[in-house]
């Protein structure tokens, strides 16, 4: 009986070190995402997620592993313990907090406004203007309680909106930079289109994807993210793939 | 009672006044698109399908390479084309055309009626053709001009036999008109795809909409029920 009851404490002591001493952090990624993740040509992975992911975990002094992992099943094998956390592009959302939980933002890439040159709007009153978004986005949402009295028309994909916009269908584009200014600016038509008005940051951004219960692991990260974004090693790696902020 | 349904509303997320209210807006575009394509394409099929009936080869070749691009290609690749292609037309942004094609109910309701004509069409053409020789021998005996007869004896008698396949046609181009929703226009299924993208809940959302459908696929029935109850009378069995 004592025999037992010793076993079991051992056992327990020894899980309750394993919990806290993480040597190893392996980390999912779905490539390629570029510039976020993907491959060099040489094989080896790159992209401003990896140089970031490595340096959160210097900082948090241990040895990171990258594993990649198609998008689909990439929550489950999180849980399923295949790997420790998530660090590919997720968007921090109440439904996937319900299984996950997330580390503080670490970054979100800006809404941009598209318009064609000399439109000259007057964004603070859009009244009988037609707005696009692509449908059930944040910057749907966004264009429906901001741009009262416009035209919201919703699309289920960025092609079709940027298709509109360049038939004349529509006075204003509201879209994610980064897509907006691949479709739009560097479209055939691009040369006669500009982003309007600031740059806008909708949503919560992207977070490290946890389990629950890596509580401890959860810590250790958004200070080691604090640490980066404040000492300029998150700038420096920003500065390589971006050359606008995407810092939250 | 309306402050209490509206309690009753507010106690689930999707089914709030306000996305009833979409609905409703979707409810009566689907209702206005359909209703409008359809008496236009009546009035393109009614003279097509007479002039077709002349036998007069220079007249019907046209009209059956109409009938045949309209009905030989999808609906939605003549939307797609009519709505996009529209935009490429040199100058049209800037004549007083673009008013009219800026807007995507026109680019959708030419679509619809021009392929709902294409289909009438071969449903009157049919329904003369099938008109008894004997009709038409006793109307040339009578010394009826061509219009007269076309007029007295062959439209009333086409029309009633058209109807069957008519009322058909009717509820394919309601449930045809769902594809609507991919040029922007928030119809019944436009408002269910938004509902559903800003809720996640496809299910409720579409089921919802579906069921709107069915209900307006029962009126029509019931409507050409009743009609063909009182046109087609004199062809239904004595009973007696």
């Amino acid at each position: 009986m004592k025999k037992i009851a010793i076993a079991a404490l051992t056992l327990l002591t020894a899980f309750a070190v394993q919990a806290k001493d993480w040597d190893v952090v392996r980390l999912a990624v779905d490539v390629p995402y570029e510039p976020f993740e993907y491959k060099a040509p040489d094989g080896t992975l790159t992209g401003f997620e990896i140089d970031l992911g490595n340096a959160v975990c210097e900082e948090m002094g241990v040895k990171c592993e990258w594993v990649i992992q198609a998008w689909d099943g990439i929550i489950p094998g999180l849980l399923a313990r295949k790997y420790d956390a998530i660090f590919s592009s997720m968007s921090i959302t109440p439904e996937r907090a319900k299984k996950v939980s997330f580390s503080n933002g670490y970054y979100n890439t800006p809404t941009g406004l598209f318009a064609k040159k000399g439109a000259d709007l007057d964004l603070s009153n859009l009244k009988g203007k037609r707005v696009g978004a692509q449908r059930g986005t944040i910057q749907d949402n966004y264009a429906t309680d901001n741009f009262k009295g416009a035209e919201i028309m919703r699309y289920g994909t960025a092609d079709e909106l940027v298709l509109d916009l360049y038939g004349g269908r529509l006075d204003l584009v509201v879209l994610d930079f980064p897509v907006g200014e691949s479709t739009i600016l560097k479209g055939d038509k691009g040369s006669e289109y500009e982003r309007v008005g600031d740059f806008l940051q909708l949503g919560a951004g992207v977070g490290v994807a946890l389990r629950p219960r890596d509580k401890d692991l959860l810590e250790m990260f958004n200070k080691a993210l604090d640490t980066v974004k404040s000492n300029g090693v998150y700038d420096e790696i920003r500065k390589k793939y971006f050359d606008y902020d995407i810092k939250i | 009672m309306f402050e209490s349904l509206t309690e009753l509303l507010n106690q689930n997320d999707i089914f709030t006044v306000a996305t009833l209210l979409q609905y409703w807006d979707g409810l009566v575009t689907t209702v206005q698109l359909v209703f409008l394509s359809l008496v236009v394409g009546l009035v393109i099929a009614i003279p097509l399908a007479i002039l077709q009936s002349l036998n007069n080869p220079f007249i019907s070749k046209p009209i059956w390479l109409y009938v045949y691009v309209f009905r030989g290609t999808p609906l939605l690749i003549q939307l797609y084309i009519i709505y996009y292609g529209i935009t490429y037309i040199d100058g049209i942004q800037e004549s007083f055309w673009w008013h009219i094609f800026k807007d995507p109910f026109y680019p959708a309701l030419i679509a619809f009626a021009l392929n709902t004509a294409a289909y009438t069409t071969e449903i009157i053409r049919g329904s003369i053709a099938q008109t008894s020789r004997g009709e038409i021998e006793a109307a040339k005996a009578y010394g009826m001009s061509w219009w007269q007869m076309t007029r007295r004896i062959v439209l009333p008698s086409a029309f009633r036999r058209a109807l069957p396949a008519y009322s058909n046609e009717v509820i394919f181009m309601l449930h045809a008109s769902a594809i609507a929703s991919v040029v922007t226009i928030v119809d019944l299924t436009g408002a269910a795809q938004n509902i559903y993208s800003r809720f996640y809940a496809p299910f409720e959302a579409f089921t919802f909409v579906a069921l709107i459908y069915l209900c307006l696929t029962f009126l029509l029935v019931f409507i050409f029920r009743k009609l063909e109850a009182r046109l087609l009378a004199h062809l239904r069995p004595r009973t007696h």
